[in-house]
């Protein structure tokens, strides 16, 4: 079946299986490897993707449903060069260690700050309580989220097109 | 110039933020195919046949490989990491759920995972053997025939028995309890995969693959393919963590690699979580039972330790060949004792194989479990403080280098300054209080203690070695004419920041800074011979073999310099990064400089033949030796048993820092584990063998909601054998917290009278405790 | 990772095309709605429908909404837009305690309440929810719609009254003023299944001390169409003290018939039963009184 899918502002249109999963269909197809994949049971968060502005788990998701919408991966975060404050905060507060869950884990801090700018600790805790990090114990990640909310906006991230 | 140690930021964190890492699974080759493994259903059967014509007339198959196939190439068998062997493809019987029958190869992933489908198998079932407790009983189904001796792998002890038995004796209180370290997994968020590249007319194997330890692997492929060791090449790349899960040769890989040779294109295989939880290596499954022996007064005078272990179908422990229990003997952990004899025997059992993994240190996690529970349990019995009891009882500074009852010898520690500061930060006199108040008001907190020494560094090689091959690690330092320097290692990142850490360590030495340090890992065509990381043993051995190259880059450039100055060696002293006229130090060159006129015109002198560059390969003369004390608070609910980590405070002494941001993090993971082992992570099985907890919907991994902020605190207690006193951080979390959490909730349930809950204490495990009847939590609730 | 079978796919974009797709090709069609339930199944393999109908593209599905004295849930409803609606959420505090307990937050973006009430698994929160609250459900057939009691919707494990040509569109909750409701789950860790969950619903009389009526919905221990009925008769007219509302958490335990799994032993679930029926009793309790939140 055929289907038009706008990932990261740029149109992709590919005849695919019904039953081939959106992360498959973004890593496989696209090339775009960023997002991962980690269970089986759509419980470890790696693959979570925007679709239509809304982290999902892209595991749990065909890539036919995805037909006419729009994707963002964290290779869509970053704008003309310039990182995203989130992506910057990782990297400032050792939110990360292997690798493996951060885009999973930066794609829903984005959203996250996108709809309530300023969380407390427990609600980033809970924001992030659908994907697993085995390297970081969580920490350093909530710090980093809670780092980008104050910096948000800093560094003429702001200055949008 | 600045010291180059601190808290700098990591240089691997760009790819990974921007997601442009480059793992197994990332990587796509022309021609590529994907494999697939069918794998058995049944724990224990006999294989009558084995038909794939469905399988490989299905369009997209290019082939399917069985036992016999793979039998043909001598490959259908391969050696364990100790010494025992593991079927590749099961050619006679299956011998665990779960084991690897078939290897289809396709065009795609997905028509692989269809291919399976079609391939028959007539499997004569027979009657499995799950129970660990009923290995050695007469007339239990036989795992290993091919073995002399039925179940029994082996028998092993350590420390003196006859003065541990007259110990026993002649003590006023001895406490002994039956614990269960439960079988667990390491579960990297990362599973294991490989592509295997076979190019038949240069004769050389490439593999991408998800190793920790690829020198080893590359050893171990040239053994078992009968390829030369120069022909081939494996790249480690960015690895999703490993934890110990990536350090063993899985079947997968030999799979693709045969599957390459058979059909001359990149064969790519990369597992899914539920193969990855029931067939690569688990952790712990130690069934002990532990006695400790003290005076009225709380003086611990002797340890006593029966274990049996589980090791599954094939003995594929990963740890040093003379250790069949690891380093086990450590139980004495952190106390002065008199004496202590311990005895491990070791069984097959018709599960995985594997044992040791997930930041054991090599089962040092089940010695450190087994001694503070019996600590524990021994203060109550005493009706003594668990914190007074082990103040009393924990060796101190003048007492070190000191030598335990079963041989280890600790290098360095101040462990009443730990634990002091330990109680402090959590501030223990006042949560006693509270606990008190709560009580009476029919509320349930519990307060947990550990204290934990750990031997980290493996080495030295002549005690040390995986296969034969002893454990000493690598490093080449490459110096450019412009002063920039390249690191590499044979040790292998799975996100602990080598990247990072041994820049700044090599920095640190030349007077650098770490932007000028590139570290080269994880491909054995670019980097020395070593063993791997695993076993914390990153900083402590090759760590200590970057900076030995470093002292040896430094003193070819003293003489560089001494040339460039035109005075001898001895008039210089290295001071503030850069070699210096004694009595002149504005006299002074640094390393750019220095590694230019190398590779100038200069006349050089002896010894010097146009650059810096150095090697080291090193040995260590012991383990070393990290210690800890962490304290646990938990709220436990008794109407439903539920628990809750409210606070961990974690004391951590490894020696110099040299990153202290990732050392926390280290640090901040380790604790999450105790939280997960002790309160919801094990590997189940019913009684025809099911591998229950093969997903991530049953083997739960701990979230941003369980796990407390920690609060840390250190003491820095050099290494005094390590060239810059570090000791390692890796494990040490790990091995520490899940005795802190678990005596925190046995502590809550003290009013209840529950003297011991086995891990994971999940609500209905709790629950049950309360009332009494506790759940053998190793088998399925029937 | 473990990947579906093959599969047909068709999009509907009304429900009359939904159902004509489903009759087509009945018995081996199954409605894709968010999938966090149906894909997971198809990944194990352990569904594997021939046809898929995706029905995300049927306009006026996804609503949370009051019609007079009622709640109106869309099937095609996110369990997010129910944990976010406060319209749900001031009628209904049950609904909000069990969606904040419902898989996790981005599981929630995209699953469906029809979705999870199709799937009918036995651990499945809101069906208990719902229960408590005496709902019902709007099934849509070829012969037109019927209304089905919330009550009578599961027939069991994994099986409602929806009929291979049939399709859930929408749930319907009446509004009765002066009750309270909670709801409690306990699992092994956040977002697992439910080792043993229950919901109330109670409206107060005479000054708030009697209970008028009650509605008590239990997940995963086995209770018939999730409700714990024999407490719930039990309760009715009674005082609403702490005695009597241990006495129905107790009859409930007696009633219901949990099975011992890896989540944990029979005897703890039917424990868990009548402490969490007790619990959420005295919080509904409570909140019909004003006096909780």
């Amino acid at each position: 079946m055929k289907i038009t899918v706008t990932v990261n502002g740029t149109d992709y249109s590919q005849v695919v299986e019904p039953r081939l999963l959106l992360i498959h269909f973004l890593r496989d197809e696209l090339r775009l490897t960023g997002s991962h994949w980690g269970c089986d049971t759509s419980n470890c968060g790696a693959c979570v993707v925007w679709l239509d502005e809304t982290p999902v788990k892209s595991c749990t998701v065909l890539a036919v449903m995805a037909d006419g919408r729009q994707i963002t991966t964290v290779e869509g975060l970053a704008r003309g060069g310039a990182l995203d404050p989130v992506q910057e905060a990782f990297a400032t507060c050792h939110g990360l260690q292997c690798g493996f869950c951060t885009p999973g884990m930066i794609m829903t801090a984005r959203w996250l700050l996108d709809h309530n700018p300023d969380p407390s600790p427990a609600e980033v805790r809970e924001a992030i309580s659908g994907q697993v990090c085995r390297c970081t114990g969580y920490e350093n990640i909530v710090k980093s989220v809670l780092w980008a909310a104050k910096h948000d906006g800093d560094d003429g991230d702001d200055a949008d097109e | 110039m600045n010291d180059a140690y601190g808290p700098v930021p990591r240089k691997e964190d760009a790819r990974f933020i921007r997601g442009q890492g480059t793992f197994v699974d990332d990587i796509a080759l022309p021609g590529m195919l994907h494999g697939a493994i069918l794998r058995s259903p049944l724990a224990h059967a006999r294989i009558v046949s084995v038909d794939a014509t469905a399988a490989r007339a299905h369009p997209m198959v290019v082939a399917v490989l069985t036992g016999e196939d793979l039998a043909k190439r001598g490959m259908a068998w391969m050696p364990t990491l100790f010494g025992d062997v593991q079927a590749v493809l099961a050619t006679d019987k299956v011998r665990f759920q779960g084991q690897e029958i078939a290897f289809v190869v396709a065009t795609d992933r997905y028509a692989a995972r269809d291919a399976l489908e079609l391939i028959s198998v007539d499997y004569e079932p027979l009657p499995p053997l799950i129970d660990a407790l009923t290995a050695l009983d007469p007339g239990a189904p036989v795992v290993r025939e091919d073995l002399p001796d039925g179940n029994h792998i082996f028998d092993w002890s350590a420390g003196d028995k006859e003065a541990t038995d007259a110990a026993f004796a002649a003590a006023d209180v001895v406490v002994e309890c039956d614990m269960i370290y439960p079988r667990s997994h390491p579960a990297p968020l990362e599973t294991c995969g490989a592509i295997a590249d076979y190019d038949a007319v240069s004769g050389k194997l490439t593999m991408w693959s998800t190793s920790q330890a690829p020198h080893a692997h590359r050893t171990l492929y040239a053994a078992i393919t009968g390829l030369p060791e120069h022909k081939i090449r494996i790249v480690s790349p960015d690895l999703g963590g490993g934890f110990g899960a990536k350090v063993p040769v899985y079947p997968g890989y030999l799979c693709a690699i045969a599957a390459s040779m058979e059909t001359g294109r990149p064969v790519k295989w990369v597992e899914d979580r539920s193969e990855s939880l029931m067939s690569t290596t688990f952790a712990r499954d130690y069934h002990m039972h532990g006695e400790i022996a003290a005076t009225a007064a709380g003086e611990i005078i002797a340890l006593r330790a029966r274990v049996l272990a589980d090791h599954g179908a094939f003995n594929a422990v990963a740890q040093p060949s003379k250790f069949p229990a690891g380093f086990f003997h450590i139980f004495t952990g952190s106390y002065q004792i008199r004496a202590a004899h311990c005895e491990v025997t070791g069984v097959f059992t018709n599960k995985a194989p594997g044992g040791v993994a997930y930041s054991c240190s090599f089962r040092i996690t089940e010695a450190v479990y087994l001694v503070e529970r019996l600590t524990d349990m021994l203060a109550r019995e005493l009706g003594m403080d668990p914190a007074e009891l082990r103040m009393r009882n924990l060796l101190r500074p003048e007492q070190f280098p000191y030598t335990t009852p079963a041989g280890w010898q600790y290098d360095s520690g101040d462990y009443p300054r730990a634990l002091r500061l330990a109680l402090d930060m959590a501030g223990y006199d006042e949560l006693r209080r509270e606990q008190a108040e709560r009580r009476a008001r029919g509320e349930y907190m519990g307060i947990g203690l550990s204290f934990f020494t750990e031997g980290v560094g493996a080495g030295p090689r002549s005690q040390m070695d995986i296969l034969g091959l002893g454990m000493a690690d690598g490093a080449d330092l490459r110096v450019h004419p412009s002063g920039k320097a390249v690191l590499a290692i044979s040790v292998q990142t799975q996100g602990q920041g080598h990247e990072t850490t041994f820049a700044q360590l090599v920095a640190h030495e030349l007077g650098l800074s770490p932007d000028d340090v590139e570290v080269v890992h994880g491909d054995t065509d670019r980097t020395p011979f070593g063993l791997g990381t695993y076993g914390s043993r990153s900083t402590p051995v090759s760590g200590a073999a970057a900076v030995v190259a470093a002292r040896r880059v430094r003193e070819r450039a003293r003489l560089v310099a001494a040339a460039m100055f035109e005075v001898a060696p001895d008039d210089l002293e290295w001071l503030d990064g850069k070699w210096r006229v004694r009595g002149d130090p504005d006299q002074a060159y640094g390393l750019d400089e220095i590694a230019k006129a190398a590779h100038s015109t200069l006349e050089l002198p002896g010894g010097i033949e146009g650059h810096l560059d150095a090697s080291a390969v090193y040995n260590p003369p012991n383990l070393t030796f990290p210690f800890g004390a962490y304290i646990c608070v938990t709220d436990v609910d008794p109407g439903t048993g539920e628990v809750t980590v409210r606070r961990f405070v974690a004391v951590d002494d490894c020696g110099v820092r040299i990153n202290p941001m990732i050392v926390e993090g280290q640090i901040h993971r380790g604790l999450a584990d105790g939280i997960g082992i002790a309160l919801m992570q094990s590997i189940v099985f019913d009684d025809t063998g099911n591998c229950l907890g093969g997903s991530f919907m049953d083997y739960l991994l701990p979230t941003a909601i369980e796990c407390p902020s920690p609060e840390l605190g250190q003491t820095v207690t050099p290494s005094p054998h390590h060239p810059v006193g570090a000791k390692g951080i890796g494990e040490s979390a790990t091995v520490g917290s899940p005795a802190a959490v678990v005596n925190s909730v046995v502590d809550a349930l003290t009013p209840f009278g529950v003297v011991h809950a086995d891990m994971p204490l999940t609500p209905g495990n709790v629950w049950r405790a309360i009332q009494g009847r506790p759940v053998r939590t190793d088998l399925a609730i029937g | 990772m473990q990947v579906p079978a093959q599969v047909e796919y068709e999009k509907a974009t009304s429900v009359e095309q939904a159902l004509s797709l489903l009759a087509r090709y009945a018995p081996g069609a199954r409605i894709l709605a968010g999938g966090h339930s149906l894909i997971p199944m198809m990944k194990l393999r352990l569904a594997q429908p021939d046809v898929l109908v995706d029905i995300n593209a049927i306009p006026g599905l996804r609503y949370i909404e009051t019609a007079g004295a009622e709640l109106r849930i869309g099937a095609l409803a996110r369990h997010a837009d129910l944990l976010g609606a406060s319209l749900a959420g001031e009628h209904f505090t049950i609904l909000h305690d069990a969606e904040r307990v419902i898989a996790d937050p981005v599981v929630r973006n995209w699953g469906t309440i029809g979705g999870s009430l199709c799937q009918a698994d036995p651990s499945e929160d809101l069906s208990a929810a719902f229960a408590a609250l005496k709902g019902s459900m709007i099934v849509h057939g070829p012969d037109g719609s019927r209304e089905v009691s919330a009550r009578a919707f599961h027939t069991g494990p994994y099986q409602t009254v929806v009929g291979p040509a049939e399709m859930l569109t929408e749930i319907r909750l009446p509004i009765r003023p002066g009750g309270g409701s909670a709801y409690m789950k306990v699992a092994r860790r956040i977002g697992d299944w439910p080792i043993g969950a229950a919901g109330a619903a109670v409206w107060l009389a005479g000054n708030g001390d009697r209970i008028d009526d009650v509605g008590i919905g239990l997940t995963a221990v086995g209770a018939t169409h999730f409700v714990a009925a024999e407490a719930e008769d039990f309760l009715r007219g009674q005082p609403a003290d702490e005695q009597t509302l241990a006495r129905a958490g107790a009859i409930a335990a007696e009633h219901c018939r949990p099975a011992s799994d890896l989540r944990g032993p029979a005897d703890y679930k039917r424990h868990l039963v009548q402490e969490l029926t007790t619990r959420v009793l005295r919080v509904a309790v409570q909140r019909a009184r004003g006096l909780a939140s």
